[in-house]
């Protein structure tokens, strides 16, 4: 399997690299880990004119943790951001999450920002984007914009990002909520680092009372895109998240849900593991913020 | 289709060449440099057979572009020995424990095992798996690749001295 012919450069800035994608009119495609991009190009399964490598321009590597969250330019390494003690330690949530990414291997060399924009309805970093809310920052050669995650995933691999637009950074806003944060990430999947049938995803906040304040719980691989449990997540604020509380708003995830049916696994299967392991991720989280 | 010229270090001797842009790194390697002994399996980035260090870093060969491998430094299943006529420790420990039996998955393996033990002197069983995870072997059933490491990991240890001068490090 070897790639149709294609054009490269590799430019050195954001401006450089959207001026290309501009002058490709639309048959220009960006490389960063090129884990998904390659596969695809080998299987001949897209064909662009022009492959801009974004992998040497600076200003799309790194992270910055603070007070007010935590911005990861597009092309740091899924290994580089696991490894980040900041990341660690203001938000978990993604590094459990890192860890079921992939493989040591593949890691090593994708991206935050290309996972983000292949927007594989299994991928781990878009549901821990999509379940806290986060926000993607996007250059074209005319204008620079951020995008809400709930209105990034346009369906399974398709995102709200234009031909034209390069993905730069994306931001996790922090939780400033008194109390104590708990987070909890699972997945089932045929083998580990295989993709997820499954996945879900929880961050919470605990009162002094253990009684819940906020919870954010989103699913993974079910649907097209990841989504947000909401009804779910009303039913268990105010609650202190006992047995009996968690099942019944694992009835209401489930009857919300309306998940995808292939060779995999049938809709039904998916609707039952979203369910058991939306109740084992807050419980995770809850024990979590418990012991905090 | 655009050429580019490239430089870059292989198994510590400096390279050049020019490479259309959609030769992939282990064509290159395997084609151009005739180093054959990093394998295409899959080369769709699932098999983990062309498994090779990419500045220190375990990355698969068949997703990069050669021309993405410009003025980086690159240790293959060739570079591991001390010399071309030995074996590291971990190739040693692959031989005795049966580790291995077609071969084919040998180098990934290789690969992805040295890298764990550049990092991690003692690693648990879970490491193990976790480092290998992601090549596939259809002969062992993993058992005996997992004592090979094990081994390996204990022979390090006891030689108390950096890897590098038991002739098991990455050349660069």
């Amino acid at each position: 399997m070897k790639a149709a012919e294609f054009d490269y450069a590799r430019p050195e800035t954001v401006d450089e690299a959207c001026r290309l994608l501009d002058g490709a009119a639309g048959d220009g495609k960006i490389i960063a880990g090129g884990q998904t991009l390659v596969p695809l190009l080998v299987m001949r399964l897209t064909r662009p004119s022009l492959v801009i490598d974004i992998n040497r321009i600076a200003a799309l590597h790194g992270i910055a943790a603070n007070d007010a969250g935590v911005t990861i330019k597009a092309a740091t390494r899924q290994a580089d951001v696991l490894a980040d003690a900041g990341v660690q330690q203001r938000l978990p949530l993604l590094t459990k999450a890192l860890r079921l990414v992939g493989h040591p291997q593949t890691r090593n060399r994708g991206t935050i920002g290309g996972s983000l924009a292949n927007a594989d309805p299994a991928a781990e970093i878009c549901l821990v984007a999509r379940t806290l809310d986060a926000e993607i920052s996007a250059q074209s050669r005319q204008t620079t914009r951020r995008i809400a995650m709930r209105d990034f995933c346009a369906g399974a691999m398709t995102t709200a990002l234009t031909p034209e637009e390069c993905l730069t950074d994306v931001r996790f806003p922090s939780w400033r909520d008194a109390g104590r944060i708990g987070t909890g990430f699972t997945e089932m999947s045929v083998r580990q680092s295989d993709f997820a049938l499954v996945a879900a995803a929880c961050q919470l906040v605990l009162d002094k009372d253990g009684v819940c304040r906020r919870i954010a719980l989103g699913i993974g691989g079910a649907e097209a895109s990841p989504v947000r449990a909401e009804a779910a997540e009303q039913h268990l604020t105010g609650t202190r998240l006992e047995a009996g509380d968690i099942d019944k708003a694992m009835d209401e995830l489930q009857a919300a849900l309306s998940p995808l049916s292939d060779v995999h696994a049938s809709a039904d299967y998916r609707r039952r593991v979203a369910g058991a392991l939306a109740a084992r991720v807050i419980a995770e989280a809850r024990d979590e913020a418990k012991a905090a | 289709m655009s050429q580019h010229d490239i430089a870059l270090t292989v198994n510590g001797r400096a390279y050049r060449g020019t490479v259309p842009a959609r030769l992939t790194l282990v064509d290159f390697l395997r084609d151009h440099l005739r180093l054959t002994g990093t394998h295409t399996g899959c080369e769709h980035g699932v098999c983990g057979a062309c498994s090779i260090l990419f500045d220190g870093q375990p990355m698969r060969s068949c997703l990069i572009f050669a021309v993405q491998a410009d003025g980086a430094t690159i240790t293959t299943v060739e570079g591991l020995a001390p010399d071309p006529a030995g074996l590291s420790v971990l190739q040693d420990c692959f031989w005795e424990t049966h580790a291995l039996q077609c071969g084919f998955c040998t180098p990934g393996m290789l690969i992805a095992a040295q890298a764990l033990l550049n990092r991690n002197r003692a690693p648990s069983d879970e490491e193990i798996r976790e480092a290998i995870g992601g090549n596939l072997c259809r002969c062992t059933g993993y058992k005996q690749i997992i004592d090979a490491i094990k081994l390996a990991a204990s022979r390090l240890q006891g030689a108390n001295a950096p890897l590098d001068q038991k002739g098991a490090g990455s050349h660069g």
